[in-house]
């Protein structure tokens, strides 16, 4: 039975015949043994190199030059005084609250749609298999995707055209007005079932009885939805929205693969302004800062993700 | 009263129809749309007015990627790096759900906070050190070097979703083997795996998802053609023929496949999975 166990599961059962005192003392470990290799590697992975970026962001010339010398804050300081930087930061802001907000708002809406039983069960299944698809495209297909569909000659411009929304070919990603619009409106295509397979589990989850309880006091439907579905749906809304916040800030290939931060850093994010700060100019310190700036934003977000998740 | 009665029960259910039809015209449209221009010729992928189905229908595109052995590589290499990271990512997030889920130690709540936190570190704050630590290790432009740097962001989702639903399992299950004499490792492997099968299908699907649709990494810790991954080799297409709409669309439509095969095969269990391991985790 034991032939396959790693040496310490095989020991406690050695233990057990042995003696009493030994083997409590093993059985305090077996836990440890079963959470140790991801706790070892997620450590190596992602304290370790925490420590390293933050070290590499107070040098000057981190990875560079092999005597990089300690620069101190210096490299944040000049982060701070690039505008491009505090136009990439109202940039990623901006798009990632409408993305957040249009992809709750839509989330929902197809949550609600699939959830009323006035639709036909076999029709329900499929919407909402159909309706989850935007969501396993990586971002490349997505930006190529959307650089296709918005394409100047593309189809949605014919179509606008054709309905005289608009009168001439409107350059969707190349253009400094529209760009980040364009990308947004991408973004939001693209996220939005993460919220709608959580709304609808959450909504499966109400039970009727506090509506039925409602309709019995002469509640509407508009009241049950605002005084019962909302409430109940609010701490899924929080958590994923939360989360939604973070990654959308996050977000590079998109943004890389139909802009790459252009026209005329009309679309730079966070991410492909520390990007280009490394890999295109080598400052690896300065990227280092602005990748710290980044994760302070992102962890102190997730300060309140964290104590949202346990009060739950 | 019949009038009053159609406007009580018809025109919601009409409503709700319209919504679903608009809803699946946005969320499938661009995928329709991508998959039929990748059976068009070029030319007739801007050509006016727009058509949905392709006039002179070709698989030239799709022959020309099969026909080109550096893109097929493409697809070896993301077939690899996904499977072996999804292998590698079940078995230690099985192993760690399971101390989760069955035991309360020192610490327990320390290491739940931190995986959880793991999940919303900045991909691009991990590059920088991770690309120093790759060329310091000489790993850069590895399969190693991808594989192990993937496994720090598809972990975090693999425990959770895991221990999400070795938690809906009785305790009773494996507590029978252990009042038999045998050890939690038994327990484990014997008991909770095999009936944790759609827990785990699901949380391989969206591990290998992550894994297959890795973006930031690829591009900045390999170099050689031949370990490029899918996402990657589409940028290259599209950096060098900027304008062969219909071959990138199919290397679009291939590049998708293997997600929407395994998505549509286990969307059952998937749909299950990820509820029970994001909203009640």
């Amino acid at each position: 039975m034991n032939h396959s166990a790693p040496a310490l599961v095989a020991a406690q059962v050695k233990a057990r015949r042995k003696g009493r005192l030994r083997y409590s003392t093993l059985r305090k470990l077996v836990p440890y043994f079963y959470v140790s290799p991801a706790t070892l590697l997620l450590v190596l992975l992602m304290l370790f190199p925490m420590v390293m970026v933050f070290k590499y962001s107070l040098m000057d010339g981190a990875i560079m030059k092999k005597d990089a010398a300690f620069a101190g804050v210096q490299n944040y300081l000049t982060i701070f005084e690039n505008p491009v930087f505090w136009q990439s930061v109202a940039q990623t802001m901006y798009f990632t609250i409408m993305s957040v907000v249009f992809h709750f708002i839509i989330g929902l809406a197809f949550a609600l749609l699939l959830n009323t039983n006035r639709v036909d069960p076999l029709i329900r299944s499929v919407l909402r298999v159909l309706f989850i698809l935007p969501w396993l495209f990586t971002a490349v297909i997505i930006a190529i995707i959307w650089r296709l569909l918005l394409d100047p000659n593309g189809v949605v411009n014919s179509v606008l055209m054709a309905l005289h929304i608009i009168n001439f070919k409107v350059e969707w990603f190349s253009s400094t007005r529209t760009a980040i619009h364009a990308l947004t409106f991408a973004n939001i295509w693209a996220g939005y079932p993460l919220y709608m397979v959580s709304l609808l589990a959450g909504l499966q989850g109400i039970s009727k009885e506090l509506y039925e309880a409602a309709g019995i006091d002469g509640a509407n439907e508009l009241e049950k939805f605002w005084y019962i579905t909302i409430p109940q749906l609010m701490p899924i809304i929080i958590s994923i929205a939360l989360l939604d916040f973070i990654w959308t800030m996050q977000v590079f290939p998109l943004v890389w693969m139909t802009t790459g931060g252009g026209p005329i850093y009309s679309t730079e994010v966070l991410s492909t302004f520390t990007y280009k700060l490394a890999f295109s100019q080598y400052e690896f310190s300065l990227a280092s800062a602005s990748a710290m700036i980044i994760l302070i934003i992102s962890m102190s977000v997730t300060y309140f993700y964290i104590k949202h998740q346990q009060r739950r | 009263m019949a009038k009053r009665s159609f406007k009580n029960s018809a025109l919601p259910t009409i409503l709700t129809y319209l919504g679903l039809a608009i809803g699946l015209v946005f969320s499938t449209f661009p995928i329709v749309w991508m998959f039929f221009s990748s059976l068009k010729s070029n030319t007739e992928i801007f050509a006016l007015p727009p058509r949905l189905l392709p006039k002179d229908f070709t698989l030239a595109a799709y022959l020309t990627i099969f026909n080109d052995p550096v893109k097929v590589r493409f697809f070896i290499n993301s077939y690899f790096v996904a499977g072996v990271v999804t292998c590698l990512t079940l078995v230690i997030a099985i192993l760690t759900a399971y101390g989760f889920s069955r035991y309360s130690f020192r610490f327990k709540n320390t290491l739940n906070i931190f995986i959880i936190s793991t999940q919303t570190v900045p991909p691009i704050t991990l590059l920088i050190p991770y690309f120093g630590m790759v060329v310091a290790f000489r790993i850069f432009d590895t399969y190693l070097a991808l594989i192990l740097t993937y496994m720090v962001f598809t972990l975090p989702y693999a425990v959770l979703l895991m221990t999400g639903y070795l938690n809906t399992l009785p305790k009773e299950l494996d507590e029978a083997v252990l009042v038999d004499g045998g050890s939690s490792w038994t327990a484990l492997w014997r008991v909770i795996v095999p009936v944790s099968i759609p827990g785990i299908v699901a949380t391989a699907v969206y591990t290998f998802l992550l894994a297959w649709n890795e973006f930031l990494f690829a591009l900045t810790l390999t170099k050689s053609m031949n370990l490029r991954t899918v996402p990657i080799g589409i940028q290259l297409l599209m950096g060098q023929h900027a304008f062969e709409w219909n071959e990138m669309m199919a290397m679009s439509v291939l590049g998708s496949l293997p997600l929407l095969v395994l998505y549509l095969v286990a969307q059952r269990y998937f749909l299950a999975g990820m509820t029970a391991g994001s909203v009640k985790s």
